[in-house]
């Protein structure tokens, strides 16, 4: 047995091809992206929830009145990704943010492309940038951008 | 199901109804110092077991008797034939499987050896696997050898008498 081996080392790649069904009203509010227009729930305190649920949070009835909220919208909260990740939907610097579209009564976390930390702000408007080929899913909403 | 009211801007749209949500995740995977003993024996046409000092042969080691915690100290050559004893028929198929089902996954304990290797059992039609089955190592041309499990195509029924195999529990010491 010999100790000055060379140890060996290869790639290694995990991949699951899932696909799930949508439900009636996340496959709306997916629609509606690919149509570009952004839907929230109508929740039972009145309140205008996005993305919607298809229950209310609060007392776990049936949330069925889609409402469509936006265009633009309000920053509510966010933090500067200076390094993005190959996995992130922005690959320059760019605010993961809680974005709250106006109709809406929360806000829902979003990519911002405002360019650099300087152009962020609490309170700021925004608007949706929509991805060009869209196929209902989340990433045809590409991000947010100041208004 | 309660039916949902849309607003008139999506009427007549047709509704999304499954989104792909693939899920990857890429890893460097370094096979250690002992595991590396393993392949590189593969490479060669060998079976490379190793040694713990209560007696057992671990194959493939991973470096430690996993009884006693201390290093595995003497490699074993090990025969390239042993006994079936447990096996999996598998009839549903999955992503990525390359393999035409029905297909046998077994686990084959070599002669001299005290841990089952999980490998292919083929030329052995699948209701005729059973546990106690003699098989023998079917490895790729030489020249194809590598530092890899791949390099053992397949175990087969090497035609040898059925025999005795413990069940699960029997016998165990600690």
């Amino acid at each position: 047995m010999t100790d000055d081996i060379g140890v060996l080392s290869a790639p290694l790649i995990i991949e699951y091809p899932f696909s799930r069904t949508t439900g009636p009203v996340i496959g709306a509010f997916l629609t509606g992206l690919r149509e570009q227009i952004l839907l929230g729930i109508r929740a039972r305190d009145g309140r205008v929830v996005i993305p919607p649920t298809e229950y209310d949070s609060a007392t776990g009835e049936d949330l069925t009145e889609l409402v469509e909220v936006g265009p633009g919208g309000v920053v509510d909260t966010w933090a500067w990704v200076r390094h993005p990740m190959p996995k992130h939907p922005l690959q320059v610097p760019f605010a993961w943010a809680l974005v709250r579209p106006d109709g809406a009564d929360v806000g829902f976390l979003q990519p911002v492309d405002a360019g650099s930390l300087e152009a962020m702000a609490t309170g700021m408007r925004v608007k949706p940038r929509w991805g060009d080929e869209r196929e209902g899913s989340i990433h045809d909403l590409a991000c947010w951008e100041p208004e | 199901m309660p039916d949902i009211t849309l607003p008139a801007s999506l009427d007549g749209v047709e509704l999304v109804r499954s989104v792909r949500t693939p899920a990857r995740m890429e890893y460097t995977y370094t096979a250690g110092v002992a595991t590396t003993r393993f392949l590189k024996g593969l490479a060669q046409g060998k079976i490379l077991g190793e040694r713990a000092q209560g007696g057992k042969v671990y194959v493939p080691s991973r470096g430690a008797d996993p009884q006693l915690g201390v290093p595995t100290t003497e490699q074993v050559d090990l025969p390239h034939v042993g006994t079936l004893v447990s096996f999996c028929v598998v009839n549903v198929a999955f992503y990525g499987q390359g393999m035409e089902i029905p297909y046998t996954s077994g686990l084959i304990l070599l002669d001299g050896s005290d841990l089952p290797l999980m490998h292919l059992i083929q030329e052995c039609p699948v209701e005729d696997v059973h546990i106690g089955m003699r098989v023998e190592a079917v490895w790729v041309d030489a020249s194809d050898l590598g530092p890899t499990l791949e390099s053992i195509r397949y175990f087969r029924p090497n035609g040898e008498p059925d025999v005795p195999v413990r069940q699960p529990g029997e016998g165990v010491t600690w």
